[in-house]
């Protein structure tokens, strides 16, 4: 164990995505841990120590939130210096991915358990900018990734 | 009590519409509470709001009886995590209530799971509240993600 702990981003959008993401904390119980998401109530639940980072919520048809999602994500990144992000969607996974590969961050999707059928919009995107690039659904699992390694279920 | 959600984004009127007929045409009266979302349907035999915070949606599915939701993996997971029986009701994105149809895979791979049953439609889910009270519930799912799950992303955070 390192005396300094990593600094890890887990970003979700609020909702489903977000319940999901938090069913894996044990997995970075270990970090210096930052949230990124929609919702400021999710700051009264969360691990002690925790902080939550706002955004915006947006979808792609949403030209200006997109844009203001963004910026917010490049500036949360810039300030936070994640070592780490882990996201489950939607768009602002899409982004803190791709922004935080820029910045050295090495980083994991964990594509929604919701997609059962094929892998979302989203983490089709995300693909090239995702170091472990994992699905929830044994059968939607390629060599070359997605790979399963379980699911939020338990 | 029980929690309708429809999830933070959208109405799901097709689902709340039914959902306050059959509690206005049941007696004795159902207690109900609806989160509709930005609805142009108001209900007026069930308690209902657009939007609730994450610690009162938490604490609603863990005092209610039984749970009536969109088939989104929030409610899903809520309910399955304390133990309630849940009903679910798959959006459909050609009646512009969701953009894709992922929410009919969820509900064709959770069909069949203990605790979550499944209305296709608006014809069936009358006959599931019906039946609401003999809906068992499952044992609740763990707090956590399958341990294999956590120890990829906690062995990948380590490699860092």
């Amino acid at each position: 164990m390192n005396d300094h702990p990593k600094r890890i981003l887990a970003v979700a959008s609020g909702g489903g995505h977000f319940v999901q993401l938090r069913r894996m904390r044990p997995a970075w119980e270990h970090c210096e841990v930052h949230y990124l998401s929609t919702i400021a109530d999710y700051a009264n639940d969360l691990e002690p120590g925790a902080k939550l980072h706002l955004v915006n919520d947006a979808n792609r048809w949403d030209k200006i939130g997109i844009a203001r999602m963004a910026l917010r994500i490049a500036w949360t990144l810039i300030k936070v210096r994640p070592q780490v992000i882990i996201s489950t969607g939607a768009a602002a996974g899409y982004f803190a991915l791709r922004f935080g590969k820029l910045l050295g961050a090495r980083t994991i999707w964990v594509d929604s358990i919701a997609n059962a059928e094929e892998l979302s919009m989203t983490g089709r995107m995300v693909r090239k900018y995702a170091d472990l690039y994992l699905t929830q659904w044994p059968d939607l699992a390629e060599p070359d990734g997605p790979h399963y390694e379980g699911s939020v279920l338990g | 009590m029980i929690f309708v959600t429809v999830g933070t984004q959208l109405a799901f009127e097709r689902m709340v519409r039914v959902i306050d007929e059959w509690a206005g045409s049941t007696t004795p009266a159902p207690k109900v509470f609806a989160q509709i979302g930005p609805s142009e349907f108001v209900p007026k035999h069930i308690e209902h709001k657009a939007f609730i915070e994450p610690s009162e949606f938490v604490e609603r599915a863990r005092a209610a009886e039984a749970i009536v939701a969109h088939a989104g993996m929030g409610s899903i997971l809520t309910a399955l995590s304390y133990g309630k029986p849940i009903v679910i009701m798959p959006r459909r994105a050609d009646l512009g209530e969701q953009r894709n149809d992922h929410q009919l895979s969820t509900a064709a791979r959770f069909k069949g799971q203990p605790g979550v049953f499944v209305a296709s439609d608006e014809t069936e889910l009358p006959a599931i509240l019906d039946s609401l009270r003999d809906l068992q519930a499952a044992e609740p799912i763990p707090p956590f993600a399958s341990p294999s799950l956590i120890k990829a992303i906690h062995d990948f955070i380590d490699e860092v």
